[in-house]
């Protein structure tokens, strides 16, 4: 085996960090100096000006024009070379294989929000108030750190199949030979194969609802509680009479957002099954007919969709979470 | 509290203040036992995946890592091989990792800065159009990025041509020099919820103070630097540790703008790469997705309160 690492091969890499740092220095202290210069009496335009302009440069180039792009492309051909109206969108609601990658959205859609905040909700209330209260929360959240693809492996090793005569390396399957089961192939197997993947996200996103959960129900008042246990509430009672209804906005938090991002998922279906087997998602698919099929009408109209999708979810939370600052 | 409270339970009815007891210290055993088996699934296969790593090859191929504890074996080879070996089959996850690193650096830095620019902009310097382009700004939180990667990609690799007339080159660029474009799309990303954050934040510091400043004929260059800089620091840590998870662990940018060789894909892309073709080479897939996840799970561990303040904040990017 060959082990003699090249170094001097990654320093062009380290030479561009640091022509990259040094041209942050240069655009930060060129803003800087010419915001100095600008006299204060001056109109604050031209201050304002100096401030905003990288920022508004940048989202032109990098999301509004190309947003207004992408919906063009959703009504061209497949190079871009001309216009075929609907049949872009004609093709997503009609043809099998696209309507499968709706379909599974839905089942994402349906599923994960619901068993996060779950799960949340229930690890929450069971840690709340204990000794191990901390270290119990900082275990479930640690897959937060985690990336998307990172997770994926961790749970494509869990999910791992020999064959029935020789010893299982994946945890699942072992634990089903030792109830005397035969192992499964479960990620090849639609439509169960898309839960395995849900139970991904779920094991990630889990922390992040605990985490809101818990410090809204910190936030009840003390005295509601204790006028609920003189008057003798049994704990399941204090759970869905006081708690839950106490904290109905932190649920709502965590479920929208846990809504667009389920929306969004990619990296999860692309690393642990490629979106084969009937599992891709409207994300996954979109990467696919863009820039594997070069089919970027198709892709585009995938984009123009989720941004469909996603906008009345988004435009509520940003008012909730206006309402919650007020 | 707690011990008040029964106590008076029992006082008012001892016979039903025994038997609340009772139930309670069932659910409250039935609530720790929920607890522990959460604790257990949300830890296990991680760690299932760590010790896997640290196994020779031929054990984490042929039996499960629980079985270690009967035969305990432990190498470094597989991260030796992993990280070091120049052989194209197995990882060279170490030109990956530092792909990982120089993208991740400047695409922290660079919104970092521009964020703060524009969000001090709207929210201390006052002219007329300022709130149309904040909610300019803040409306573009809801485009996914997906509505962005076809168009932004062309126009790296085009350049843009408005009725066939070249109104700008296209970057052109070549192995290294491709981080840049990495950076931009990063960039361009995070801008409307790190401006959206830091405006947040900014425009909460009390007039006065600024007002005060610049009676004192300091310039908004001065303000911005000594004044709001230091104020906002625990915005801009939040907001620096949620976009630096955020790139860490893209696969989706880094994919579609530094291609999947080693001279600039970042260890995601990589990743996702061995998964697929080497779904099987447990032995690299182990110890490579484990360099991957230990540098943010160092960063959670040593920033917690930053960490969860800034995924708080940041939940809705993308």
């Amino acid at each position: 085996m060959n082990l003699d690492f090249d170094f001097a091969a990654e320093q062009p890499k380290l030479v561009q960090l640091l022509l990259g740092i040094v041209a942050f220095c240069a655009v930060v202290a060129l803003l800087l100096l010419l915001l100095d210069r600008a006299p204060m009496r001056q109109r604050a335009r031209l201050h304002a000006a100096i401030l905003l302009a990288p920022a508004l440069i940048l989202l032109a180039i990098g999301l509004v024009v190309p947003a207004v792009r992408t919906t063009m492309l959703s009504f061209m051909s497949g190079d871009g070379a001309a216009w075929v109206g609907l049949d872009n969108y004609i093709w997503m609601f009609t043809q099998p294989e696209a309507v499968t990658v709706l379909r599974n959205t839905l089942i994402w859609l349906a599923l994960v929000p619901i068993l996060v905040t779950s799960v949340g909700l229930l690890y929450a209330v069971v840690v709340d108030r204990t000794r191990f209260e901390s270290i119990a929360k900082s275990l479930v959240f640690l897959p937060m750190a985690i990336s998307f693809v990172g997770a994926g492996i961790i749970w494509k090793f869990v999910y791992a199949y020999r064959p029935e005569e020789s010893d299982q390396i994946g945890l699942l399957n072992q634990i089903v030979v030792a109830l005397g089961g035969t192992p499964q192939q479960w990620l090849l197997e639609p439509p169960l194969n898309t839960l395995f993947l849900i139970v991904v996200m779920v094991w990630i996103q889990a922390g992040f609802a605990t985490v809101v959960l818990s410090a809204a129900i910190k936030g009840i008042p003390a005295e509601i509680i204790e006028a609920a246990k003189l008057d003798g509430a049994s704990p399941v009672q204090m759970f869905f009479r006081v708690t839950l209804p106490s904290i109905r906005s932190a649920v709502v938090v965590v479920l929208v957002t846990q809504s667009i991002g389920t929306l969004k998922l990619f990296d999860i279906v692309r690393t642990m099954t490629g979106g084969q087997f009937d599992t891709s998602v409207i994300a996954n698919e979109m990467y696919n007919q863009a820039f594997r099929y070069g089919e970027t009408g198709k892709g585009a109209a995938l984009a123009v969709f989720l941004f469909v999708l996603v906008t009345p979810i988004v435009v509520y939370q940003i008012r909730q979470r206006r309402e919650a600052v007020r | 509290m707690t011990t008040v409270s029964s106590t008076v339970t029992v006082t008012q009815s001892g016979a039903r203040g025994a038997a609340q007891r009772v139930r309670q210290s069932l659910t409250s055993r039935t609530a720790g036992i929920v607890a522990i088996v959460i604790a257990l699934l949300w830890t296990t296969p991680t760690f299932g995946l760590f010790l896997s790593s640290l196994r020779p090859e031929d054990q984490i191929k042929t039996t499960g890592w629980w079985t270690f504890f009967a035969d305990p074996q432990l190498t470094l080879e597989n991260y030796r091989q992993v990280l070091f070996s120049t052989s194209s089959s197995s990882g060279q996850m170490a030109s990956f990792l530092i792909n990982s690193i120089v993208i991740t650096i400047p695409s922290v830095l660079f919104p970092l800065a521009f964020a703060a620019f524009a969000a001090y902009a709207l929210a201390w310097v006052p002219f007329r159009g300022r709130n149309l382009i904040y909610i300019g700004i803040f409306a573009l939180q809801v485009v996914p990025l997906q509505m962005a990667l076809v168009p932004l990609l062309s126009f790296f690799s085009e350049g843009v041509s408005v009725f066939g007339t070249q109104i700008m080159p296209a970057w052109e660029l070549e192995g290294a020099s491709r981080f840049a474009q990495v950076w931009f799309a990063h960039t361009c990303f995070a801008l409307p919820l790190g401006v959206f954050l830091l405006h947040n934040f900014m425009s909460e510091l009390p007039g006065e103070l600024i007002e005060a400043a610049r009676v004192d004929g300091a310039t908004h260059g001065v303000i911005f630097r000594r004044l709001i800089l230091p104020l906002v620091a625990p915005a801009l840590a939040a907001f620096g540790i949620f976009q630096f998870l955020w790139v860490w662990n893209d696969l989706l940018v880094g994919l579609i703008f530094a291609g999947g060789t080693a001279e600039t894909a970042p260890m995601t892309v990589r990743l996702a790469q061995m998964a697929g073709t080497k779904g099987n080479e447990w032995q690299r897939l182990t110890a490579g997705a484990f360099v991957s996840v230990i540098v943010p799970l160092i960063v959670f561990l040593s920033m917690q309160r930053y960490f969860v303040r800034g995924l708080l904040a940041g939940s809705v990017k993308g």
